[in-house]
């Protein structure tokens, strides 16, 4: 079953800490089960979506990187 | 020849026992407190302490920045020019303006120079401005607490700072949160 994305954040080009501060601000928006899909470009992003995602409880279902975008799917707690 | 006497006592009696790690999905884990104290009004350090809260804040987790000395001077509001009630106080902030969006790097700043390249690299780098994440961190809940003493030391009232901060309070409700478990940080 394809995974159904809710909401979807481009963070592309910006600077930390904007990709997790954007992130949290989409996930206060949704319910629990939720997807969150976000593109970021930031190279300190796998590390930092993973330990976003250990703090808050938010699972990351997916962490991938293809031609310099990183893209994490994150299911809302 | 003389061997080395045995220890009357073993000095470890029961063996070490690593405590077991907090489980992962209990659900309950609260995230600590985080207190950063916002002591200084230089450009590069306010600059880290609006990302540090912002993120903090972004990660779920409860965040103070208590605002002290010449850190209180950038939670002036920025269009206050000059703040204070005696000559003194007043002669301090037309010395050095009060503001977030006018602080000044400690080093190579040259007459605003150095802080004019900072923000056109950072502009150029997508990194937003301390104004900006001042703007996030507040959105997202930081709570900026303003220091008395300073306020008073400063000739600074409540509506010479910007909206939205605590009650001003003393240092010994930041140490009274620092022996509850907030991992503090002064920047």
């Amino acid at each position: 079953m394809p995974l159904e994305i809710a909401q979807r954040v481009d963070a592309k080009g910006l600077s930390c800490p904007m990709p997790i501060v954007k992130t949290a601000q989409a996930v206060k928006s949704m319910v629990s089960g939720q997807l969150l899909e976000v593109l970021a470009t930031d190279a300190g992003s796998t590390k930092d979506f993973a330990a976003w995602s250990k703090a808050t409880g938010n699972e990351l279902v997916e962490s991938s990187v293809e031609g310099g975008v990183y893209r994490f799917v994150l299911r809302r707690k | 020849m003389t061997a080395v006497a045995e220890p009357a006592m073993p000095i470890v009696d029961e063996p070490i026992v690593a405590p077991a790690p907090a489980s992962e999905d209990d659900g309950a884990t609260k995230a600590k407190d985080v207190l950063l104290i916002c002591y200084s009004g230089e450009l590069e350090k306010t600059w880290a302490t609006m990302i540090l809260a912002s993120t903090s804040a972004a990660m779920g987790v409860k965040t103070r920045v208590f605002v002290t000395f010449w850190g209180l001077q950038t939670f002036v509001k920025d269009s206050k020019r000059i703040t204070g009630q005696n000559w003194m106080q007043k002669m301090m902030s037309f010395m050095q303006r009060p503001g977030v969006s006018h602080r000044k790097l400690s080093k190579m700043n040259f007459l605003g120079m150095g802080p004019w390249m900072m923000g056109t690299l950072a502009k150029q780098y997508k990194v937003a401005s301390p104004k900006e994440l001042l703007e996030v961190a507040l959105a997202l809940g930081v709570e900026f607490i303003p220091c008395q003493m300073t306020m008073d030391m400063f000739g600074l009232k409540r509506e010479d700072l910007i909206d939205g901060m605590g009650e001003p309070v003393g240092a010994a409700t930041v140490i009274g949160l620092m022996t509850e478990g907030s991992a503090p940080l002064f920047i």
